[in-house]
């Protein structure tokens, strides 16, 4: 009894969960102007529609400077911060580890509220690196949760091996370090990337005149007749979305493979 | 120490020259005192062990010599050279990690090159090197295997043919061997022994397995609590330990109260309990006084078990045998001599013939007083 009460928990959990997403691509290949059932007929005339829009088209590419930037600056505060924490004790380590994730859990609009009244107060024009400032914030926690796993996961004794075979500091840190923590650095790019790509909230605020994708395609559900080529555009998002992550847990994985470690979990 | 092929007689080990040099060595971490004031000369060539239980500072110690370790005060000198801001990639040693520390990103060939990148030579000449490193770690043609994909046993070879390629002047081992499966560490025990003798190099092993101590070095220093308890040679450490503490630790010891009645001319007259007066060698008194308790210590296999109307030229005491445990070529018997508090336990060889002995049988026991040592 208690069993079958948990199953239909998790499966209307999942209705409720994947349902809308699947319904993105149904209607965005579903040749009608109107989102309802039933369904008229397979049509690709709305991702055609996607190419003539100029002002998606610089939303793009805003999005894609801005998820770039801020995955690399994240990545690398992020290798700076997860190889301070594995290898060296200092005083008050701890609450700073901890002071550095809290972003993970505050509430993104108070993230985007504070820096807004920030930028404003000392005069800053908003613009597409305020824009990478507020993501990078909001990465690197990310970044770290990750990339400290992969160093936790490196053996100290390798470093000082190179070390003692006649490496320096640095030529250890790109011939050992580097290689072994390389599938997690990869896979924080790559999450770090996503979630700037779909960021909302932060990118509303801080970004000034120049729309990011999100920004866009919410601007843009005023208009029902852009409804089909908004749901194209998620659909692309979604596939885009999946495949990054897949990519990420891959490089996870192979990189505890390789070094023989013990999975831990990760964030998939 | 035995069934190696003995090389050409090497120089004793007092008459060569000294390769590592501890100078009241003493290291901190925070308010820990690891390292007590160590004191140690290693001679060139040496097989050198460090000996001692878990957590007694044998790895800080080997460590220091590294250069991996920053020491709190006192010196540590490398073939007379001070090694104070003398950073690790520099040092003339090379070490074996406990964890092998193979590069699993790399292939073996390269993981034995790799000290060769910052040295002179053509690709060729470095290639022949490698070759020649993993031959002589019984790794000939696994150049390229990956290096996640080898056994315990291979990664230990690996890791030695990396420390040694660069021919350094001492090779460092931290518990090389205490990974390996009991078939396997005995056979690479040998190996190394052999390997020592080929390269004729300075090895500092580090183990807390008195036995593969014995078997492997040429000297020992028992460490307890960041300090020396004893530094000798394996004979030495067995038949004449300094201490109550070395003695435990280095095989079995039986110790019976003893007095000491008279001191005179080398000698001294004792009496213990159970055996009664005898007179040692001063000798046999190898430890400083203490002024704790005395008592005599002496090993199982010292003791002989008279057969029924066996005579012997050596004292004889009677006792009763408590508890006998038989191991095939050997038999432990806890016998209780007469008038001694605790059983002393005595090791026989299972020889042809001879039958084991049962719980309870009163028996003579056989002892010479030479083979007593005195505690004090
Ligand atoms: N980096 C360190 N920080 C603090 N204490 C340490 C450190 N390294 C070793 N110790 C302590 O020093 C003592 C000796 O350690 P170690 O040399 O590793 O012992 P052994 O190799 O004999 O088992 C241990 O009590 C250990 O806990
Ligand atoms: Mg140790």
């Amino acid at each position: 009894m208690k069993g079958q009460g948990l199953r239909l928990y998790a499966i209307l959990y999942l209705v409720f969960l994947y349902a809308p997403i699947a319904l993105l691509p149904i209607f965005a290949f579903n040749d009608a102007t109107i989102i309802s059932f039933p369904l008229r007929g397979f049509t690709t005339e709305w991702f055609a529609a996607l190419a003539d829009l100029p002002t998606l088209h610089l939303a793009l590419k805003n999005s894609l400077i801005i998820a770039v930037s801020s995955s690399v600056l994240a990545t690398s505060l992020g290798i700076f911060a997860a190889r301070a924490s594995t290898r060296y004790e200092f005083p008050g380590k701890g609450g700073l580890m901890g002071l550095i994730m809290l972003p993970l859990v505050l509430p993104e609009v108070i993230v985007a509220m504070s820096l807004l009244m920030v930028l404003l107060g000392i005069g800053v024009n908003l613009a597409i690196w305020t824009v990478i400032l507020g993501h990078t914030l909001i990465c690197t926690p990310f970044a770290i949760a990750i990339l400290s796993a992969a160093f936790q996961s490196l053996d100290k004794s390798l470093e000082e091996a190179a070390y003692d075979l006649g490496e320096s500091k640095l030529s250890t840190f790109r011939l050992i370090t580097l290689p072994l923590v390389m599938p997690g650095i990869i896979s924080s790019l790559l999450i770090s990337f996503t979630i700037s790509l779909d960021e909302f909230i932060i990118a509303f605020f801080l970004a000034g005149s120049e729309p990011t994708l999100p920004v866009y395609i919410y601007s843009q559900l005023r208009f029902p007749k852009q409804i089909p080529a908004i749901m194209a555009l998620g659909t692309i998002l979604v596939a885009l979305s999946v495949l990054l992550l897949t990519i990420a847990e891959y490089f996870r994985r192979r990189g505890l493979k390789k070094t023989g470690a013990k999975d831990t979990g990760g964030f998939l | 120490m035995n069934n190696v092929p003995q090389a050409a007689a090497p120089a004793p080990i007092a008459s060569r020259p000294t390769m590592i040099e501890f100078r009241d060595v003493h290291k901190y971490y925070g308010d820990y005192h690891a390292l007590r004031g160590i004191n140690a000369t290693i001679k060139a060539g040496e097989f050198f062990s460090l000996l001692g239980p878990s957590g007694c500072g044998k790895t800080t110690l080997l460590r220091t010599i590294a250069g991996f370790e920053d020491i709190s005060s006192g010196a540590v000198l490398i073939d007379g050279k001070h090694m104070v801001d003398v950073p690790a990639n520099v040092r003339p040693t090379n070490m074996v990690f406990q964890s092998y520390a193979i590069f699993p990103h790399l292939t073996v060939e390269q993981n034995v090159g790799f000290g060769l990148r910052r040295e002179g030579g053509t690709p060729a000449e470095k290639a022949r090197r490698v070759e020649e490193a993993l031959e002589m770690v019984g790794l000939k043609g696994f150049g390229k295997r990956a290096a996640h994909a080898l056994s315990g046993g291979q990664r230990q070879r690996v890791a030695l043919a990396r420390a040694l390629i660069l021919k350094p002047k001492v090779l460092l081992l931290d518990e090389p061997l205490s990974a390996l499966d009991k078939k396997m560490r005995e056979q690479m025990q040998v190996e190394l022994i052999r390997l020592q003798r080929q390269v004729g190099i300075t090895f500092i092993l580090v183990t807390h397995d008195q036995e593969e101590a014995l078997v492997m070095s040429d000297r020992i220093a028992v460490m307890f609590e960041g300090q020396i308890a004893q530094l000798a040679d394996p004979e030495t450490l067995y038949r004449r330990p300094n201490s109550r503490q070395v003695a435990n630790f280095i095989g079995v010891m039986n110790f019976l109260p003893a007095k000491v009645l008279t001191e005179a001319a080398g000698r001294i007259a004792i009496d213990v309990q159970g055996l009664g007066q005898t007179e040692i060698d001063a000798t046999q008194a190898p430890g400083a006084v203490t002024g704790g308790e005395i008592s005599v210590g002496f090993r199982p296999e010292t003791l002989t078990m008279l057969y029924e109307g066996q005579t012997t030229t050596e004292r004889e005491t009677p006792g009763t045998i408590e508890e006998v445990v038989y191991y095939g070529d050997m038999t432990y018997y806890d016998v209780r001599l007469d008038g001694v508090d605790s059983p002393v336990r005595i090791s026989m060889r299972n020889v042809f013939g001879r039958p084991v002995l049962d719980i309870g049988t009163r028996t003579r026991v056989a002892w010479s007083a030479g083979a007593l040592v005195l505690f004090r």
